[in-house]
């Protein structure tokens, strides 16, 4: 099992130097904030979401094309895949950084989050406005 | 990943019953993690028996009960025994808190379970090793800083101003918080742990200093504060009843006030 306590190597280091390590990022605080505004976007907009999927309960499939194909229900559609993706990248970096400590396995972690929310973001909005444009073609 | 099993050598085993007082009519039992590095044996859990009636009523007491009439080895800091040096910091009955500020009977327990501080390198017994906890206090530089030449006397500033130390000022950094916190446990390295950042709020918000901007520079990092994901243990396991959760949620406020 990778050893991941702190550094622990005999060095002569003093204990604060060790703590200062590579100095702050000055980053962060932009990360944080978005968590808390798409949290709060998210509210809304998964309400939308479950309303939207309950009115297509029980409707044939043209029926739900032309739903969906209604400007305010994909644009709540669109607005929420953004919401929440970002949202869940986010989130899921934090878990990442939490508990990936091995820097390899990390870095590649924290690419893979990226990839994986921006193929579910662009599917889900390939597949909103294929939907709502068929009911134009 | 983070260990969520405790390393090999960490495994504590079943350790030595010690005799029961003689001719004792209220005993209690206390169940005591020992470790010496020195026997190159795993930890083990000892139990002992303490004569209640002729022993202190806090937690304190019947260690030192023990290290002066049954184990002379058992180790473990002690100074005030008042809560206020914070050195008597442990885990008993699963909680941190401080051994000299808790009764026996405020256990509530047929037996007393007493552990080190969690998830910090033990020297010894109930010892752990806090040089990286005081290292991040002296990170976050705990003094008043200014431009301004000093004025002849004192810095003033207003009751309200010292008002809003009020529950920052108390803290004794006995580490308890710090160590009950999973973040610390799994980013120890490069979080700085509640008692640290309610340190550091302690001075971002002293009307008098005059560096409250570089210290939410030497903030700003997603692992330096932003660790912190407001799980609370440190809220409620502190022995001084302060909240050093609701002081790094300010210290956030501030850093998004300077941004939005």
């Amino acid at each position: 099992m990778v050893d991941n306590r702190p550094d622990i190597r005999p060095s002569i280091r003093t204990p604060r130097a060790r703590v200062s390590g590579l100095g702050a990022a000055h980053h962060g605080t932009r990360e944080w904030w978005m968590h808390r505004v798409t949290a709060v976007s998210n509210v809304p907009l998964v309400l939308a979401f479950v309303v939207i999927v309950a009115l297509m309960a029980g409707r044939s499939y043209p029926e739900a094309v032309a739903l969906v194909s209604h400007p305010l229900v994909a644009i709540l559609l669109i607005l929420g895949v953004l919401s929440v993706t970002n949202h869940m990248r986010m989130g899921l970096q934090i878990v990442i950084e939490d508990y990936v400590h091995d820097k390899g396995l990390r870095i590649a972690a924290v690419i893979a989050n990226n990839f994986y929310c921006v193929v579910v973001a662009v599917a889900c909005l390939y597949a909103i406005v294929r939907v709502s444009l068929r009911a134009f073609a | 990943m983070a260990q969520f099993n405790l390393p090999k050598g960490s495994q504590y085993t079943e350790g030595k019953t010690w005799p029961k007082p003689a001719g004792a009519k209220n005993v209690q039992e206390f169940r005591i993690y020992r470790w010496n590095q020195d026997d190159g044996a795993n930890p083990r859990i000892d139990t002992y028996y303490v004569d209640r009636d002729d022993c202190g009523p806090m937690v304190l007491d019947a260690l030192l009960w023990i290290k002066n009439k049954v184990d002379a080895t058992l180790t473990f800091r002690r100074s005030c025994r008042e809560g206020i040096c914070g050195s008597c910091a442990m885990n008993i009955m699963g909680q941190n808190t401080l051994a000299c500020t808790l009764g026996i009977d405020d256990c509530k327990s047929n037996q007393v379970k007493i552990y080190p501080l969690p998830h910090m390198p033990v020297l010894k017994d109930l010892v752990p090793d806090l040089t990286a906890f005081f290292a991040q206090h002296a990170a976050i530089e705990p003094w008043l800083q200014t431009e301004t030449p000093s004025p002849e006397k004192e810095w003033r500033q207003t009751p309200e101003d010292r008002a809003r130390l009020d529950g920052l000022y108390e803290c004794i950094l006995c580490a308890c918080c710090t160590t009950s916190c999973p973040s610390y446990w799994w980013n120890g390295d490069r979080f700085l742990g509640p008692a640290a950042l309610l340190q550091a709020y302690r001075w971002l918000i002293d009307s008098r200093d005059e560096n409250t901007g570089e210290r939410l520079d030497g903030l700003h990092d997603p692992f330096r504060l932003y660790r912190c994901h407001t799980i609370m243990n440190c809220a409620n396991t502190c022995p001084k009843g302060l909240n050093p959760a609701k002081a790094i949620a300010e210290i956030k406020k501030m850093m998004v006030a300077r941004e939005v």
